[in-house]
């Protein structure tokens, strides 16, 4: 794929779609499946042609050009596996998000204008590979999400949007921040100068030579912008509110592709950049990662609103990811120990696709349930659907065992990945996670008899199964989720290779 | 006593006593019956021919002047020439103003007299004698009193033409003590002798003889402390007498003033009395007429401070252009004080050869100033003119919509005051900044710079209260919406002088060259 | 042929004031018509510019017995700002359409008021720039005095007196300059060659420098702005944030940084860490910034949010200049640019699309009108304008505040510090605005949406959508590809850096 840019390609159509779609009226929505479709297609491209010729020691797609050089501002972008994948999560969760949203009665074209914008501030970061590219499609994906939130969410939308933006706000101008003094230091942002530069210790020398010794506050100040993203505790306070008051469709996009730009993050830029700050302060970013984990888990288990037993339920999962991210931070001392780290990354970007994935789903079947009962979706407001509406159960249920870790679906190797990387590295912080899992499990498994077994409420008698068009539309994810279940190596084998080269560039 | 040479120096004078004779003539005996239009017409453009006639036969002169016993008494050098020019053009133009006005059925005296007095302008500002001087200043003065008096059906104008009248003869009697004491120290009264007559130790009677001579002259030009007459005056006298008094009295005083300074005071005294420490802060020569320095700088100082502060609280437009009138005078003194630069040595040839070129540029600059508000003063009593009679008074309030009611008069209002508040392009801004540059030029010492500073201070504040008319004319919402009818000649003159503001102001070498042309 | 600018301003200025009872239709095609005129030479001068350095197109003797003489001439910095100075003539035309009271006068002061500020940033002589930058202040009063809203009378009277003192500091250090000069000259480039002596720099350089800064809104000074702003209609208002207050900053970096620069030197003695001038103005220019942004987070009237945000956005220009360094001075001038396109933008928004149709400015009560549902083109409008103005970037305003940060950095960190958390509170500030105005909360009683049925808002016209694309375009447009106005603008801070400034 020589000449073509197909990076730039892949982030411009979603706004060109945003445009034509912001003209549409009703057929917003059809205008918005094309767009997503196609990037899907376009994405899906990237990908197999990163899987067949993997390169190692570097990324794939490049195009570079001059931007604004005085100010080390460079139109730079590539993949590696962990973007291609990261490409690939986002068309499909964009997807699921635009076929969920068939009742957007109130200006369908402005929303699905703003999700299409969203979309690309997506596949722009996930393709950035200089801080100013990268910043600007963060922060273009922020503004979306807080119109979506704010113009189309439930009864108190306002505080919840207000709190969603003030967090992320904050957290990008820490990270700027950082950046500006890493800029200010090595006259460069584009990261892979600063990840070489950074694995020889060059960085830290440059910083502490220009500014001072600032390096562990720039490491703070980067890893705070991230922590509100994925969500870590305790910057998470701003999810339960958002993910519950945003439109269903809204939130698959929030937890399946949004907090996965918080964790890329990490991966992108912290781990690179500040592993040696990240590796001395370990410790307590170990233990606030099993907090999340776990307190993520019991806050779920205390919820009676759906929409936030599975917002709490995804801060848990990111949980696992940051134990992972943390969990590798060590000097690298011996062959085991590179084993368990690369087992440990591979099953962090594992679970970001995963998760990204089943969250989604679970909040497509959250939406579902909404509509159909007219707007309850607490957890004694349902019961015994597994009789009226089968099928229903039947992929629902998928979906709830693959978030659990049932092995066989998707969800069960991300979890064992991280865990078999995590023992050897962390086991303490490892152990208590296993809490999570026990307490998810519970969770998960409440749910399923709260909603589908027992008698059925009144209001739940006449509840329809799902409808043709709405299998065609699931059918393939849940398979999806078998598929990557059964068959890991689909994935492993191409990140796997990015794995390796990115370990070997990250010192501690 | 050449009386060839006398006659020809003189005949601007004589065309204009000439004039003044035609007029009366024609008037008192052949227009009697006629209507009062046709009389004012008549006079008026009798007059501005007698004006002509005299621009004319300053075009004749030769350059050389009158002399007696060796003495220069009339001279003909270029600030004489450049302020008769001056004095006539606007003599010429206050005359026109008179059309259309009916405050006197004598409108052939108040031509004629109008003309003498312009006679002696003339005559002030071309004499190097103190007698000569003193006639000129009578001869116009005695005019002014008379015009100042001629609206006999206003009491205003009588009580003005009082104050006036009295004012100016106890400052004329101190002048003359004054040019007493001159001719005691000097025995002579030609301005060349005196300098080189006055001994070493007549100092201190000399300080005495200049408070006495700035008292006199102060009070033509309406500086302050000498300006209680201008207020009164400028609002009790008609029209065009105001304009008239505003105009070329000030340019014939000014012309004086430059006289006195300058051919006074030949290079070649020095002074052993007062301290170094005064040269040094003054950064100039601090000959002889050191103590003409400070009383002029401070009398300066105090014309720009009083005649702005006082003007802010004006209501009348009249008293505020009188009250702005003692303001310029205060910047047009800077420039007459601050005229010699310091060299450090006191070797004649050279000190006449360094000071010859930055002399002459602050003279030149205070002619441009001179001149140039003349010109706008004219313009601006016009226009006040027009709206008192159209609306009876001449409060800031009445010239409320008076774009609406006569667009190019509050067109013409608008160019001329915005010159007069120094604001470019006009010629008030570049006026004031030659002067200002002239000055710097000259001496840039601290005492020198803070007067500056103060000037343009003082400037921005001017601009408040010509604003406060400017608003009336254009912001405010109008009550009365009928229109100002005005004469065609009047609003042609009008025009004419507010084109001429723009013009001069967009290319000021227009007349910045013709003035230096006569010092080639 | 930049000239062009300024003839064709004051021309089309004279034609319209002639024009007394004409069809406000065609006054407002004339004006347009001059102003895109003046837009497309200006194009063409930058365009053609591209790559030269300091280009001389006129150079007449005006006054020859002082050498005055009539220079126009233009480097990268000049080109840009008359670039600037074009787009916010034609947006100011485009969003005074619906002038109806002496349209033809409005316009004549409009035209007037841009042909000085042309002048002004083509003028390579002292006296000539002096005399633009006086010219402009007479158009300004009228535009308030006239044609504003709130206490117009005190604001223009303000206004014009603080400008007309401002300048008058300026006069002072012109004559004392032009004189220790020796007289001879007024050029710009030939003063710049003068090498005053250091003591006089050390006076006439804060004098200069105050007196333009006076008109840059530089705090404390700057108390005529919000009320000026505020005052002003529409059209005059995108002016004065846009356009006027850089004549203050390109007066500033021009007149007092480029010919007195030995006065920003180090006095020897320290207090406080301010030991210099440059020390002094940076810390006012900080404190200008924090400032604005603190008070504009109180403000109930959503005009004066976006006026006290000028004087906020222009503290950042001061400090910018003030680091004497390439990268900042850049960023100073390009800030010039971006604030200068954001500001019509806003001002354009609250004035023109808001409150001509809601006649109410105060945030309280727009909260109620539901205005992203009544008037989505201005909510969303605003949404952009407000992103560039918080700096966001893809905007014009994060390329031009990131270099202005980087540079301060390499003098004072501290400074940056302080300016950082102008840019913090900024963004609360407009997100605020943004909130009340449009996006309020509160639901509407039945009593309002009843009324909210009878008085439907006017429909947006096509003049404010064009210019609010016109403006919105060129601020993201340089956002993403701020080369474009970087390739002009530094090697003309390079050569101005040479020649003296250290």
């Amino acid at each position: 794929m020589s000449g073509i840019p197909i990076l730039t390609l892949l982030t411009v159509l979603p706004l060109v779609g945003a445009v034509i779609a912001l003209g549409s009226g009703r057929h917003a929505r059809a205008v918005a499946l094309v767009t997503t479709l196609l990037s899907l297609a376009l994405a899906l491209v990237v990908w197999t042609e990163w899987s067949r010729v993997p390169v190692f020691g570097g990324y794939g797609f490049i195009e570079q050009h001059a931007w604004a050089p005085s100010l080390g501002i460079h139109y730079y972008l590539g993949v590696d596996g962990l973007g291609a994948l990261m490409l690939v999560l986002s068309a499909i969760v964009t997807l699921m998000s635009v076929d969920a949203a068939h009742r957007v009665h109130h200006q369908p074209g402005l929303y699905f204008a703003l999700v299409l914008t969203l979309e690309a501030g997506l596949f722009g970061s996930f393709t950035a590979l200089n801080f100013f590219h990268w910043f600007l499609f963060w922060e273009l994906s922020l503004i979306p999400a807080f119109f979506l939130i704010k113009l189309w969410g439930g009864a108190r939308r306002g505080p919840a949007a207000t709190q969603f933006f003030i967090y992320t706000m904050a957290g990008s101008a820490a990270l700027l921040v950082a950046f500006l003094a890493v800029f200010l230091s090595t006259g460069s942002m584009d990261f892979p100068h600063l990840t070489l530069l950074a694995s020889t210790g060059e960085l830290e020398q440059l910083v502490t030579a220009h500014l001072g010794p600032v390096m562990m506050w720039l490491a703070i100040g980067v890893l705070a912008g991230f922590a509100v993203k994925v969500p870590m505790i305790p910057f998470h306070t701003w999810l339960p509110a958002a993910y519950a008051e945003a439109p269903s469709p809204v939130t698959m996009l929030l937890t399946g592709a949004m907090s996965k730009m918080g964790v890329y993050g990490l991966l992108r830029i912290a781990l690179p950049l500040f592993g040696h700050q990240i590796e001395q302060i370990r410790t307590p970013l170990l233990v606030l990662a099993v907090a999340t984990v776990v307190m993520g888990a019991w806050a779920a288990a205390a919820q009676k609103d759906l929409k936030r037993v599975f917002a709490y339920m995804s801060v848990n999962h990111l949980g696992y990811c940051l134990l992972g991210i943390f969990a590798l931070a060590v000097p690298a001392a011996g062959a085991a120990a590179i084993n368990s780290q690369a087992a440990a990354l591979n099953g962090v970007i594992f679970q970001m696709f995963n998760h990204g994935i089943t969250a989604a789903a679970l909040f497509w079947f959250v939406a579902m349930l909404q509509e159909r009962t007219g707007g309850h979706r607490g957890i004694d407001q349902f019961g015994g659907l597994r009789k009226p509406a089968p099928v229903l159960a039947g992929l629902m249920g998928i979906a709830l065992f693959s978030s659990l870790g049932l092995p066989g679906l998707n969800g069960f190797p991300g979890e064992f990945l991280i865990f078999r990387g995590v023992f050897p590295l962390a086991w303490v912080a490892a152990t208590v996670s296993v809490l999570g899992l026990l307490v998810t499990a519970v969770v998960i498994l409440t749910v399923i008899q709260k909603v589908f077994t027992g008698p059925v409420p009144e209001h739940c008698v006449g509840f329809p199964d799902l409808h043709h068009g709405e299998r065609m539309a699931l059918i393939p994810v849940i398979g999806l989720m078998f598929l990557v279940g059964l068959l890991p190596q689909l994935i492993v084998a191409t990140v796997n290779p990015t794995v390796i080269n990115l370990l070997a560039h990250w010192r501690f | 006593m050449n009386y060839a040479d006398l006659f020809r120096v003189t005949l601007p004078e004589t065309a204009l006593e000439i004039a003044a004779l035609v007029v009366l003539i024609v008037d008192l005996g052949f227009l009697r019956k006629a209507a009062l239009n046709l009389r004012v017409t008549v006079a008026a453009l009798l007059g501005v021919a007698g004006c002509g006639a005299a621009l004319w036969t300053v075009g004749l002169q030769n350059g050389s002047g009158f002399f007696v016993d060796g003495r220069e008494v009339l001279v003909v050098g270029p600030v004489a020439v450049i302020a008769q020019v001056g004095i006539l053009v606007l003599t010429a133009l206050t005359l026109l103003l008179l059309i259309d006005e009916n405050f006197t059925h004598h409108v052939g005296e108040f031509v004629a007299v109008v003309l003498m007095a312009a006679a002696g302008g003339l005559l002030i500002v071309a004499a190097q004698d103190l007698l000569v001087i003193f006639i000129g200043l009578e001869l116009l003065s005695l005019g002014l009193y008379i015009l100042t008096a001629f609206a006999k059906r206003s009491g205003k104008s009588a009580e003005a033409a009082m104050k006036y009248y009295l004012f100016g003869g106890m400052s004329a009697a101190f002048l003359l003590f004054g040019f007493s004491y001159l001719y005691g120290l000097s025995g002579s009264t030609n301005l060349a002798a005196i300098e080189q007559g006055i001994p070493q130790q007549g100092m201190p009677l000399l300080y005495v003889a200049w408070v006495l001579i700035v008292a006199g002259l102060g009070f033509k030009v309406a500086a302050v402390p000498f300006h209680l007459w201008a207020p009164d005056t400028y609002e009790g006298a008609p029209a065009p007498a105001a304009a008239f008094i505003a105009s070329v009295s000030k340019v014939a005083s000014f012309a004086l003033l430059l006289n006195i300074c300058y051919g006074l005071f030949q290079p070649g005294k020095t002074w052993s009395g007062p301290p170094q420490l005064l040269n040094e802060i003054f950064r100039t020569e601090f000959a002889i007429w050191q103590p003409l320095l400070i009383i002029l700088i401070v009398v300066a100082a105090a014309s720009m401070i009083v005649g702005n502060l006082a003007a802010l609280a004006q209501v009348s437009v009249r008293r505020l252009l009188a009250y702005s009138a003692i303001a310029h005078a205060g910047y047009i003194l800077l420039g007459v004080a601050v005229r010699r630069p310091y060299t450090g040595q006191v070797d004649t040839i050279h000190f006449v050869l360094d000071s010859f070129r930055p002399a002459f540029r602050s003279t030149n600059a205070v002619l441009f100033y001179v001149l140039t508000y003349g010109l706008t003063t004219i313009g601006a009593f016009g226009v006040v003119s027009v709206v008192e009679r159209a609306t009876g008074s001449d409060r800031i309030d009445s010239f409320v919509g008076l774009n609406k009611r006569n667009p190019v008069l509050a067109a013409v209002l608008l160019v001329l005051f915005l010159s007069l508040a120094g604001i470019p392009p006009l010629v008030g801004f570049y006026a004031k900044f030659n002067l200002f540059a002239a000055v710097l030029g000259v001496s840039a010492g601290p005492v020198p710079f803070a007067l500056v500073a103060l000037a343009v201070a003082f400037s921005v504040v001017s601009l408040y209260y010509y604003l406060q008319v400017l608003k009336r004319a254009y912001v405010m919402p109008t009550v009365d919406e009928s229109p100002i009818k005005a004469h065609p000649v009047t609003m042609a003159v009008l025009v004419a002088i507010a084109a001429a503001v723009v013009v001069l102001g967009c290319f000021p070498a227009l007349l910045q060259n013709w003035i230096e042309s006569f010092y080639s | 042929m930049l000239a062009w600018t300024i003839y064709l301003s004051f021309a089309g200025a004279l034609v319209l004031a002639i024009l007394p009872k004409a069809k406000p239709a065609l006054v407002r095609w004339l004006a347009l018509s001059v102003a895109v005129a003046g837009l497309a030479v200006a194009i063409a001068g930058f365009i053609s510019g591209m790559g030269q350095g300091l280009t001389v197109f006129v150079d007449l003797p005006w006054i020859p017995s002082m050498g005055i003489h009539f220079l126009l001439a233009a480097d990268g910095i000049s080109r840009v700002l008359v670039l600037l100075t074009g787009l916010a003539a034609v947006a100011g035309v485009l969003f005074s359409w619906n002038i109806e009271l002496r349209a033809n006068e409005f316009f004549a002061f409009f035209l007037a008021l841009i042909g000085g500020v042309y002048g002004v940033f083509l003028s390579f002589d002292l006296l000539l720039l002096f005399v633009f930058y006086e010219i402009a202040i007479v158009p300004k009063y009228f535009l308030i005095a006239i044609w504003g809203s709130t206490r117009r009378e005190y604001a223009a009277m303000k206004l014009a007196i603080y400008s007309f003192a401002g300048s008058a500091m300026v006069l002072i250090g012109l004559l004392a300059a032009y004189a220790t000069a020796g007289s001879h000259s007024t050029s710009l480039i030939q003063l710049g060659h003068a090498g005053f002596p250091a003591s006089f720099q050390m006076w006439c350089f804060p004098l200069v420098f105050t007196g333009f800064a006076i008109l840059a809104g530089m705090w404390p000074f700057h108390t005529w702005a919000p009320t000026g702003h505020v005052a002003a209609p529409t059209g005059a208002s995108m002016l004065l944030a846009g356009v006027v207050m850089k004549l203050g900053a390109y007066g500033c970096l021009r007149v007092g940084i480029a010919l007195f620069p030995r006065g920003l030197d180090p006095w020897g003695v320290s207090f406080l860490g301010i030991g210099s001038w440059r020390d002094v103005f940076a810390v006012l220019a900080v404190i200008g910034i924090v400032y604005g942004a603190l008070v504009a987070l109180a403000q109930s009237d959503f005009k004066f949010v976006i006026g006290y945000s000028s004087v906020s956005h222009m503290g950042f220009v001061l400090l910018g200049l003030m680091t004497l360094n390439q990268i900042g001075m850049t960023g100073a001038v390009m800030q010039m640019f971006s604030h200068g396109i954001i500001a019509g933008l806003l001002f354009a928004i609250v004035g023109r699309i808001v409150y001509d149709r809601t006649h109410t400015r105060q945030l309280a009560e727009l909260e109620t009108m539901h205005l992203s549902r009544r008037l989505p083109f201005a909510a969303w409008a605003f949404v952009i304008a407000g992103m560039a103005s918080m700096g966001l970037p893809g905007f014009s305003g994060f390329v031009a505040e990131l270099q202005v940060l980087v540079g301060a950095w390499k003098v004072n960190p501290w400074w940056v510090a302080a300016a950082g958390v102008g840019i913090v509170v900024g963004v609360a500030y407009t997100w605020r605005a943004l909130q009340k105005a449009f996006f309020g909360d509160l639901l509407p009683s039945a009593h309002v949406l009843e009324q909210e049925h009878g008085h439907e808002l006017a429909a947006i016209t096509w003049p404010e959508v064009t210019g609010v694309v016109m403006l919105a375009g060129v601020s993201l447009f340089v956002g993403l590809y701020p080369r474009i106005l970087l390739d002009t603008i530094e090697p003309a801070v390079k050569a101005l850096l040479a020649g003296g400034v250290q």
